[in-house]
């Protein structure tokens, strides 16, 4: 029984969350023994490959370096993940938008169910994850020879970079496997920011449709700049055109577990509590002492966010 | 082009779940359902192509018990023109519902199939991938722009980064997000004609299929309840007690 377990990166680096899946990973193989491997795919990626052969417990890190993966397209990664994947008992990717896009793919193609942002090992064929909007945790078990798992990061944590994995591109044959005439990568836009990754910050600032207006989050700005903290918003903040979607915090959007979650003008519907309720302190600030979001919070401060925002940023 | 939709009956997003006392499963009894949001964006994505001159029909399937019907009738009121029933009192899960869909898709031979991301109640966001492997169909998933040209659909895609632009070959599978459009409501008149809308009702083993989920439920739980803590008077009071009592400053 060995694991695989799917490289997350972004512009040339690797993506802190993998080592969150490493660390489920290595709950499998104790639960079952067995190897970690982990896969890079990409386009000049030996830089990645480097760093992930650092990271504890990962016994063999694989190399699919080509023109092919550049963009991570679910048709190509998910062709050679089906190959490589007759090796593995588990395929483990992070429940990031490239996990998510990939993964089913090649449990379909494998023809086996794949399992959804385990948040809990029990063994090596049972997991507890969340459901309905993380409202019920359900145990799952699966008796596929294979199991195809995609993992929320914030749930484990993440392995140390002490390993020292022996580094190796995988077959060049299994690149031919994944021709891909279907699908073609045409653009991006990425948000640019100098703040913390949403997923991985200590800290995190929330703002609701009570912000008025996509002007107003500069309120946010002063405060997350004191607190190193990333910027987030509810779904309605995003709806409306304040910020854009790459910010929503949510069931849908991402999930977000700092030691400080500050939400400002956000209700707290069910939806955004299921992307924050894991949070470790959560502060609320909004000018309704009834909004839902006052029962889960630590610290609630009743009152309107233009006055206590500029407080708040003296005061830090 | 033909374009088909698949639609999920879930519970209403707006219910708040109960877990059954001998933590089975969650309890729906009495519970009121509706059509999973994301499948809402994807059925008015069809019907906006059809408005647009672009789809010829549109065509709406669901995997699920005979009370589905329910949201395969909501879908031909919001404006498609028939429907396709897999019936099943099964519990399916994605790869069960891709399943049967990659079935209909080879009757129907739609150019373009349209699904939601996810759906709410298992939060799997997996349907619309593993169709598109089983079809052996291009993907673009989570999609808050679609623009169809000619023989390709170019499809902006909502990614954890920004927004992210493909360029499929048609036909080709779309999941929804979001903002790909805003649902419209049905109108009276057009409830009452979608009672006359054409049903087609088969099983999973007209189509040669199993579609029960493998996957063992073997418990649901509550999640631990987060307890609310205290209300501040003060700015000042919430900077010291995140100092000093919670320390995280
Ligand atoms: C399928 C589906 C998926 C969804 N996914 C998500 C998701 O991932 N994430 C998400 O966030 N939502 C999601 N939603 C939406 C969710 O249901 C709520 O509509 C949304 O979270 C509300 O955002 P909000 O709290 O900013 O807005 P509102 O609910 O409108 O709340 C605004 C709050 O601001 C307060 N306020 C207004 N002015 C001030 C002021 N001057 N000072 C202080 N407080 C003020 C108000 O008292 C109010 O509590 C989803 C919905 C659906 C149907
Ligand atoms: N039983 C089903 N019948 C029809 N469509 C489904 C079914 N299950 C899932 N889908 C479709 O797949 C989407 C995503 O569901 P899932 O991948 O299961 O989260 C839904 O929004 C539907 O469009």
């Amino acid at each position: 029984m060995s694991i695989l377990v799917l490289a997350e990166h972004h512009d040339g680096a690797l993506v802190g969350a993998t080592a969150h899946a490493v660390a489920a990973a290595k709950q499998i193989a104790e639960a079952g023994g067995g190897d970690i491997d982990v896969l890079v795919a990409g386009e000049n990626v030996g830089a990645i490959a480097e760093a992930a052969a650092q990271l504890d417990g990962v016994s063999r890190v694989r190399v699919a370096d080509h023109a092919v993966y550049a963009h991570q397209l679910a048709e190509p990664l998910g062709a050679l993940l089906a190959k490589l994947a007759d090796d593995y008992s588990h395929l483990l990717a992070v429940g990031s938008t490239t996990g998510k896009n990939v993964l089913p793919r090649v449990a379909a193609l494998k023809d086996v169910a794949q399992l959804s942002e385990i948040i809990a090992v029990e063994s090596a064929d049972t997991f507890k994850r969340p459901i309905y909007a993380g409202n019920a945790i359900a145990t799952v078990q699966s008796d596929d020879a294979l199991k195809v798992i995609t993992v929320r990061a914030t749930a484990f944590d993440a392995v140390a970079d002490s390993g020292s994995a022996a580094i190796e591109a995988v077959d060049p044959s299994f690149t031919s496997a994944a021709d891909n005439a279907q699908s073609t990568f045409v653009g991006e836009e990425l948000a640019q920011s100098d703040r913390p990754e949403l997923g991985a910050a200590k800290v995190v600032v929330s703002g609701g449709r009570g912000m008025g207006n996509g002007e107003n989050f500069t309120l946010l700005d002063g405060i997350a700049d004191k607190l190193g903290a990333a910027i987030g918003a509810s779904r309605a903040a995003v709806d409306a055109g304040f910020v854009p979607n790459d910010m929503q915090v949510g069931q849908t959007g991402k999930i977000v577990a700092p030691e400080l979650y500050i939400a400002v003008g956000i209700s707290g519907a069910i939806q955004h509590l299921a992307g924050m309720k894991d949070s470790k302190v959560i502060v609320a600030i909004n000018k309704d002492e009834e909004a839902p979001i006052f029962q889960v919070a630590d610290y609630g401060l009743v009152g309107d966010l233009f006055d206590v925002l500029p407080e708040l940023e003296q005061k830090l | 082009m033909k374009v088909l939709v698949a639609v999920k009956r879930v519970i209403d997003y707006n219910v708040k779940i109960r877990v059954k006392p001998d933590n089975s499963d969650v309890d729906l009894t009495n519970v009121k359902m509706a059509m999973n949001p994301f499948c809402e964006i994807a059925v008015e994505e069809a019907v906006r192509l059809k408005e647009k001159g672009v789809a010829t029909e549109v065509v709406v399937a669901t995997v699920g018990p005979k009370a589905a019907q329910e949201q395969l009738r909501t879908a031909l009121a919001l404006g498609a023109d028939r429907a396709v029933h897999v019936e099943t009192d099964e519990r399916v899960e994605s790869l069960g519902a891709a399943k049967a869909l990659a079935k209909v898709v080879e009757e129907e031979q739609p150019g373009l199939v349209i699904l939601g991301k996810q759906a709410i109640d298992t939060d799997n966001n997996q349907t619309g991938q593993m169709l598109a492997a089983l079809c052996g169909l291009p993907q673009g998933t989570f999609a808050s722009e679609v623009l169809i040209e000619g023989d390709k659909a170019q499809v902006t895609r909502e990614v954890d980064g920004g927004l992210q632009t493909v360029s499929l070959t048609l036909p080709a599978i779309v999941t929804t997000d979001l903002r790909l459009n805003e649902p419209r409501y049905a109108k009276l008149p057009d409830i009452m004609k979608a009672k006359k809308k054409p049903m087609d009702v088969k099983t999973p083993a007209d189509l040669g299929i199993e579609v029960a989920s493998k996957v063992k439920l073997v418990k649901v739980e509550s999640p631990a309840e987060r307890q609310g803590g205290v209300k501040v008077g003060s700015v000042d009071e919430l900077v010291d007690k995140l100092k000093n009592e919670a320390k995280v400053l």
